[in-house]
Parts: structure tokens; sequence; C-alpha cells
């Protein structure tokens, strides 16, 4: 009875889109692209002024930009249209969805689409750290776009405060400790340091992990490094930086509100992601300053944020104008613009040659601090199965965070979920 | 437009039933009969189609520690938050009811959170609840406490979720016994003055034996209202520390959009509707003997 159904609505649906879409054939190539936004700030008017600029140049092509939440919400909302059968022909959405929309075959590799040597060589034209994210099984299914990595920002006139030297932000993990307990006040009134345990918190992770020399996955996304000495040795650190070191108030921290924290100077150094840096440099009433995370047996981060991916269910005409599309919104020019305008990085080396990125970082070096690091940057965690393992992580961290389990369990524990969940795709 | 007819009148009703039959249908009879077939199917994807499993995912939900953990995170959440907030909402319509200087302007102020949308409500408590620039650990070091990290502490997290909701809610209850208390016979209580019966007396002999019918459907609303609320925990706490704050519905939403795993989601969902269906049959026959409808 449904699949009957079903079927009438889908007939009923391709006719009148027939109907319409004979009607525009000849005047515009019409597309529907999701983005979402996961840090503060206007950034869905910057969204949306670059995709007026790409319509004015390109007339005829109408491209309908839906912002749609946070990355979770954006990527529901793409797939719940491709079921509906009124797809969107492109979305940004998270760089780490790439197993999922694989398996889910809702997405199509930009190898398939390009042919020209131009084009190929155009998907070489971006950093490689931030390719990794969008490349598996030896193709490329997403194009970065709004991409960061964490970074550490803390307070140069609370370092001046505590005698420290502001313009040397710690470099190693005891550097950090101990300018954390030199920054945090006994009242608890001011705390040295806030890593944010809710919202992402594998991300953070995975950056303290990477310094203690030890990534969380394998490239192809089947295996997982959960229980490894490194592994456990970072949450151990991690918890310690609140239950032993008293320089980080215990339990878990807001990701939402931990922005907020650093600019009422509740916080001398706070990691986030690098998208927060126009927002930090608008709003905060001291000087602040933005450093590369420290290292421990070596410096580290994932790269995190969206990609850019085309969907399957797409017609000739409708790929080569998302191509144009992204290709306009990745070019140089205009990742220099999205990078100033926000924090997030230039997605390749072209957009820090551009002269108005190379004034601005001039002007203001901390804008090159997500790209610098990128030297030492790792992919984010991202396997089959995303999401129940990212949380059986992030469930993980927190038992470990709020002393409800030790490091060690709480990690054996992720690593045997994770096992049992990816046996089959090994 | 009278037809005189009698089968003309079976079609006529008919038709006049047909609008809320096809809306009963389509939203709720076809989406639980769906969801109880799809509960008995594995996970699709384009890789490997959905099959029969029978009881699988009901083995799956047995042995999985985070639904045990939900579901009694939910038990204990409907114990926090029904007699609380009902006994708030007959305590604050007594109040209101007198004639007092003001009345209006109070009545307003105990039914606004009512009308807020729950996430603007946890929005705002969310920056209540924040450790240090919070509302609460300001006013807690003020007075020469420490803070406390409410949302980050497992031990806390669920309670500060309980008092946020009892808050959004009383206001609400409120109202319907408002409403209630204004149809009561004022010869009563002249005549409970004239006994010389004392205020407290009354209450508990009159007035709230009258107020059990409210009392009802209060209750229901409220056990429904404690398994359905789940916007705030997208805001407040996305159901962590440790799924420490996590509830059912947010568990099958979990499921269903970040898992991709609309099968065990159905299969929470069915529990969920056996949950809710076994309260509200179980309110209805314990409370029906002791209520007294006019």
């Amino acid at each position: 009875m449904f699949k009957r159904l079903k079927k009438f609505a889908t007939g009923f649906a391709l006719t009148a889109g027939v109907c319409f879409a004979s009607a525009l054939a000849y005047a515009q190539t019409e597309l529907t692209m999701y983005y979402p936004v996961a840090v503060g700030g206007p950034l869905t008017k910057i969204v949306d002024g670059i995709v007026d600029d790409f319509m004015k140049e390109n007339p005829d092509i109408k491209v309908s930009a839906i912002y749609a939440g946070n990355y979770n919400d954006a990527r529901i909302k793409a797939l719940a249209a491709l079921k509906s059968g009124q797809p969107a022909q492109l979305s940004v959405m998270f760089s780490i969805d790439i197993y999922e929309l694989i398996e889910q075959d809702a997405i199509i590799a930009f190898d398939d689409i390009v042919s020209t040597t131009e084009d190929k060589a155009w998907l070489d034209s971006f950093y490689p750290t931030l390719m990794e994210n969008g490349r598996t099984a030896g193709k490329t299914w997403g194009i970065p776009f709004q991409r960061s990595t964490i970074v550490m920002y803390y307070n140069k006139d609370a370092f001046r405060e505590a005698g420290l030297d502001p313009n040397k932000p710690p470099a190693t993990w005891d550097e950090l400790v101990e300018a954390g307990k030199k920054l945090t006040a006994s009242d608890g009134s001011k705390w040295g340091m806030m890593i944010p345990s809710t919202g992402y918190p594998y991300w953070m992770f995975g950056a303290l992990s990477m310094q203690n020399d030890q990534v969380l996955m394998s490239g192809s996304g089947d295996k997982t490094f959960f229980d490894a000495a490194g592994t456990v040795d970072a949450l151990q650190f991690w918890k310690d930086l609140g239950s032993k070191h008293k320089v980080m108030p215990e339990g878990t921290i807001e990701w939402g509100t931990l922005r907020q924290n650093f600019l009422e100077g509740k916080t001398a150094i706070m990691w986030h992601s690098t998208g927060n840096l126009t927002t930090v440099k608008n709003k905060a009433r001291f000087d602040f300053g933005v450093a590369m995370l420290p290292a421990n047996k070596r410096r580290g981060t994932p790269t995190g944020g969206g990609n850019f991916y085309i969907f399957k269910q797409t017609s000739e005409p409708e790929r080569v104008a998302a191509m144009k599309l992204i290709k306009f919104m990745t070019s140089p020019e205009r990742s220099a613009e999205w990078s100033i305008k926000t924090g997030y990085m230039g997605v390749s080396p072209a957009a820090y040659q551009t002269s108005q990125l190379k004034d601005y970082v001039v002007d203001f070096p901390y804008a090159a601090v997500a790209r610098d690091q990128l030297n030492y940057a790792t992919a984010e965690l991202s396997t089959f199965q995303t999401g129940r393992i990212r949380k059986a992580l992030d469930d993980a961290i927190q038992a470990a965070l709020t002393g409800a389990k030790s490091p060690e369990t709480a990690l054996k524990e992720a690593q045997s979920t994770a096992d049992r969940l990816l046996r089959s795709y090994r | 437009m009278r037809s005189s007819s009698p089968g003309m009148r079976h079609v006529y009703g008919w038709l006049l039933l047909t609008p809320a039959a096809i809306l009963l249908i389509a939203f709720t009879h076809y989406p639980t009969i769906a969801t109880l077939i799809d509960s008995f199917f594995s996970k699709s994807s384009a890789i490997r189609p959905s099959r029969f499993i029978g009881a699988g995912n009901y083995e799956a939900m047995l042995e999985d520690p985070i639904f045990w953990k939900v579901l009694f995170n939910n038990l204990w959440f409907a114990l926090g938050t029904i007699p609380t907030s009902v006994a708030i909402a007959i305590v604050m319509a007594l109040l209101v009811n007198r004639s007092l200087p003001g009345q209006g302007f109070l009545r307003m102020a105990y039914f606004t959170p009512t009308i807020l949308p729950m996430i603007a409500v946890a929005n705002i408590w969310l920056f209540f609840y924040t450790p240090e620039i919070g509302l609460i650990d300001q006013i807690l070091q003020g007075l020469g406490f420490s803070g406390h990290n409410w949302l980050g502490d497992p031990d806390t997290v669920l309670g500060a979720v309980i008092v946020m909701t009892v808050w959004k809610e009383a206001g609400f209850f409120m109202i319907f016994y408002l409403a209630a208390l204004q149809h009561l016979p004022k010869e009563l209580e002249e005549a409970a003055k004239l006994e010389g019966a004392s205020r407290w007396y009354f209450f508990w002999r009159v007035t709230f034996p009258l107020l059990m019918p409210t009392t009802l459907f209060v209750l229901i609303n409220a056990v429904l209202n404690s398994f359905k609320l789940v916007d705030h925990l997208f805001v407040l706490t996305k159901g962590g520390p440790d799924n420490a704050s996590n509830l059912l519905l947010y568990y099958i939403y979990e499921n269903a959009f970040s898992y991709f795993d609309p099968n065990y989601a159905s299969t929470l969902t069915v529990v969920l509707l056996a949950l809710l269906a076994i309260l509200a049959l179980l309110q209805f026959f314990l409370f029906d003997r002791r209520i007294h409808y006019r």
C-alpha cells in the first residue's frame, strides 16, 4: 500500500518536475545547497554574500543556499531531502561524514566528474592535509571549504599579570601546566585553561593523542586505536589538568559557552576552533594571542570543519554547475575573503598568496596560525559507523573526565565497542 | 441540506468523519504500525539491504547498556518532575486565585515560562548553569560559596535538567488548576466557614477532592511530557556527560538521525509507546474510582 503510494507520489513529483524543468531548461540550472554553521558569528550572511556574487557572475545558474543548522542537522536535512526525492545537488557537510555518505551511496566522487587536466590539477591545488578527510579508497569525495584546526587562544593581559612572557605561549605540556598554575587564582575566580569536552570531545582528544604521537584511527576507516598506550596517557593528562594540576575546572566544559568564558577573562587559555578567530578578534576587550597547540612527544591537531560534496542524484548540467560553484567558493580570492571574515583557514596555498590575505596576515599574524599548524595536523576521527564510534569515544572521554571510570577502562570499553561495530568492514 | 433517507444520512456521517479519520490514520495509526514492522528488520544501507531479523533488535536492546541507563534516567526524570511540578502548580493556582493586589501580573509571571519556546528556555538556563559566569554560580560566589559545574558533573546534571523542566511545566499546569478552582461553588467555602473548618481542613477535604478530575488530566499530561520533552537536551547537554542526562526520546533521535539506524530507533520507539500506554492505563484505572465527578 505504502509502496504504491510512494510510486504515485514520485510519479506525480516527476511529472511536475519535468514540466517545471523543461520550462526553465534553456534559461537556468537550479542548485540547492545546504550548509552548516558550527561556530558563532554572522556566518550565514557571509555565505549568502559569496553565493550572490557567484550568481551575478553566472546568471545561468540559480543557487539557493540553505542554512541547515550544525553539522549534524545539515547532514540529516540533506539526506532526508535525498530520501524524499527532492535532493539537494551539493552540500557543505562535516568532513568526517564521508564514510557514512559513501555507505548511503549518496555522493559521487570528484574523480568521476572531472575530465580535463586543468580540473585534475585543481583537485591537487588544496593543502594535502585538508584532503585527508576527503579521500578514501583512492578517490576524492570532498573538497575543503570551511576548514579549521584547533588553536590555543590566550589572554596576554592575564599572562602579564601572572608574570609570564605574553609573547611566549606554552609550547609543551609541561610548560602548559606550569603556566596554568600561575594563571589560576586560588579562589576559583580565574582558571589557567579550558579544553571543551561537550559538543566535540573526540576532536579535542584527537589533538591530545596526536601530541602523544598516537593517531585515533586508520586511514581506511575500519580500525581505531582507542586503547593504545599513547591514547590512554593522553586522556590521563586531560583528566590530570583538572583533578591533579588543578589548572582547569573538573567535570566537563561546555563547548558553546567556552568562548564567552574566555572573553570574560574567566579562563586565560582556551583551546577552540580557529573558526572563532574573527569573533574573538572583534569582541575581546583585552590583548590576546593565538598559538599552536603545545607538544608532548610532538605537536599535533586534527583538522576539522566542512567539505563540499556533490550528490549522486544529479543531472549532468547540475554537476557542471555545482563544480562551477565549488570552484568559485574555493578559489584563492574567495577562500581568502572567507578566511578573513571568519577565521577559518584558506584552503589552498594560493589563497595565502592573494594580496588580500597576505596583507591581512602581515597586519594580524594570528590569521596564519591554523595554516602553519597544518604541518603537524592529521585527519579528524572518521570511520565507518562513524556516529556510534564517535559517541563511544565521547562517552569514554566524559566518563574519565568526570571520574566515573579510569581513562584506561573507559577507553578499553570504547575500543571494544568500535571493534564490534567495525568487524564487518575489515 | 438535511437529507431524509437513512442511507444518505449514513453517507453524510461518514463524509463528516473522513477528514479526521484520514489525519488519524496517516499520522497516528499508519506510523505506529510501520514502526512496529520496522523494528523487526535490520538497518539498511546501499551496500547491505535491510532484512528480516525477528527479535534481533530487541535482543540487542536488552544488551545495550545505554538503553538501560537512558530508561532509568527517564524514570528518575519522571519522578523528579511530575510530583514537584503538579504540587507547585496547585500552590501557585491557590495563590493567584485569591484577590491580591497585582493579581493579573502575578498570574502572567507564573505563566510566562510556559509560553517561551523550549529551546529559548534551555539557552537561558545554559547560561544560568554555566560555571564561573553563570547566574547561579555568580550568586553562590557572592554569598561566599564556590561555584559548581552543574551540567558537567554526572551527579548533578539530571537534577539541573529536572529543575529547569519543573520551572517550565508548573506554570502550564497552574492554568488548569486555576480554571478548576474558579468553577468550584462558592457556597462550599461559605458553609465551611460557618462550620468553623480550618483552611487546611477545607483544602484537603473539599478543594483537593473536587480538583481530582483536573489532577488526573494534569498527571497524564505530565507523564507524557516527561517522556516527550527532549528539545532542551539538544541545547543543554546533548545527553552527556557520559549519558548521565540522556533520555529515551533523545536516544531514539540519536539512533535514527546520528547513526542512521531507523530500525533500532523503531525498536526503542515501540518500547516508549508500550511504556506510555501502560502508564496511561494504570492512571485511569487507579484514579478512576477515587475521582469525584460532578
